[in-house]
């Protein structure tokens, strides 16, 4: 039978996948934002799983607003890359120190 | 019960293997069509978990929404890929043992948790298992969490200003409309009447 633990494995394992590529793309920002979605996505198998497994809406309710700060954000961060692009035309993370001292 | 237990292990695998698959690939437009997979095999785990609601949700929002975003800036940032790819395996041995690191920490804490004693009487909103679970969403979203749906709603007008704004560009040379103009414009300053002798010029 397929417990709460399953699902929390699950959503543990995609949220390590999701910082491990947070650390391994440093040259490009387009998968650094897909990591940190994969990591939103994690966040929201967990909280569908203990709303189901304790039977409170709560959980779900939650899930709908991360979603939409998620979307949110994802559009916010593509506009960001998309201006940067066409003031620089490189999208390495390495080269974004303008504002270095 | 086979079928939910063979369900299960079937979308379970496939996110995590479109998950570790988008951070892995060397094209990024393979990494948007990994993502997109992972988002489809939750939203599989997701109606297994009876939230079919929000299963359908991601996909209209995520899949349908912000990974054709991704895919869409993928495809316009016409970007060197090959030359980046090349330096990630210097970056490799930090981000797996941080990830190591995190999966025994997560562990750990995995081996010992257990519920509350207060976990069920803190519960808000119980789930009613005759409803279907669209309806009971609604019935206290727009009650309950009004609020909280209202500010929602305002977080995604301000997203929506602000990429507006950081990407539109008005090219120069284009025609436009000065609306303004237009509605000042008074009537009796556009035409002037001139009295021209036959064969003789303005």
């Amino acid at each position: 039978m397929i417990g709460i633990e399953h699902y929390l494995t699950t959503a543990s394992i995609l949220f390590v996948i999701g910082i491990f590529g947070l650390f391994l793309n440093r040259k490009n920002v387009i998968i650094l934002l897909m990591s940190i979605e994969l990591m939103l996505l994690a966040v929201n198998i967990n909280l569908v799983a203990f709303s189901s497994y304790l039977g409170d809406l709560v959980g779900q309710v939650f899930t709908i607003f991360i979603l939409t700060v998620a979307a949110a954000e994802a559009a916010i961060g593509l506009a960001i890359i998309v201006s940067f692009f066409r003031n620089r035309g490189t999208i390495a993370v390495e080269d974004v120190n303008m504002m270095k001292g | 019960m086979s079928i939910f237990v063979s369900a299960f292990y079937l979308f379970s695998f496939s996110a995590i293997t479109g998950g570790l698959m988008t951070v892995i690939s060397r094209n990024p437009v393979h990494s948007v069509l990994w993502l997109i997979l992972a988002f489809l095999s939750s939203a599989g785990l997701f109606v297994l978990l009876g939230a079919e609601f929000l299963a359908m949700l991601l996909i209209i929002v995520y899949v349908g929404a912000v990974a054709v975003l991704f895919l869409f800036v993928v495809m316009m940032l016409d970007v060197d890929f090959s030359t980046l790819k090349a330096e990630m395996a210097s970056y490799l041995p930090l981000a797996l043992l941080i990830g190591v690191v995190l999966i025994m920490q997560l562990s750990v804490a995995f081996g010992v948790w257990s519920y509350a004693d207060t976990a069920p009487g803190a519960r808000e909103a119980l789930i009613n298992s005759t409803d279907h679970n669209t309806h009971a969403i609604g019935m206290i979203l727009y009650d309950k969490y009004f609020i909280l749906f209202q500010l929602a709603g305002l977080i995604l007008l301000v997203s929506m200003i602000g990429a507006i704004v950081l990407t539109l560009r008005h090219r120069k040379n284009v025609k436009r409309q000065d609306i303004l103009a237009q509605i000042y414009r008074d009537p009796n300053d556009a035409l002037e009447v001139v009295d021209i002798k036959p064969g003789q010029g303005l």
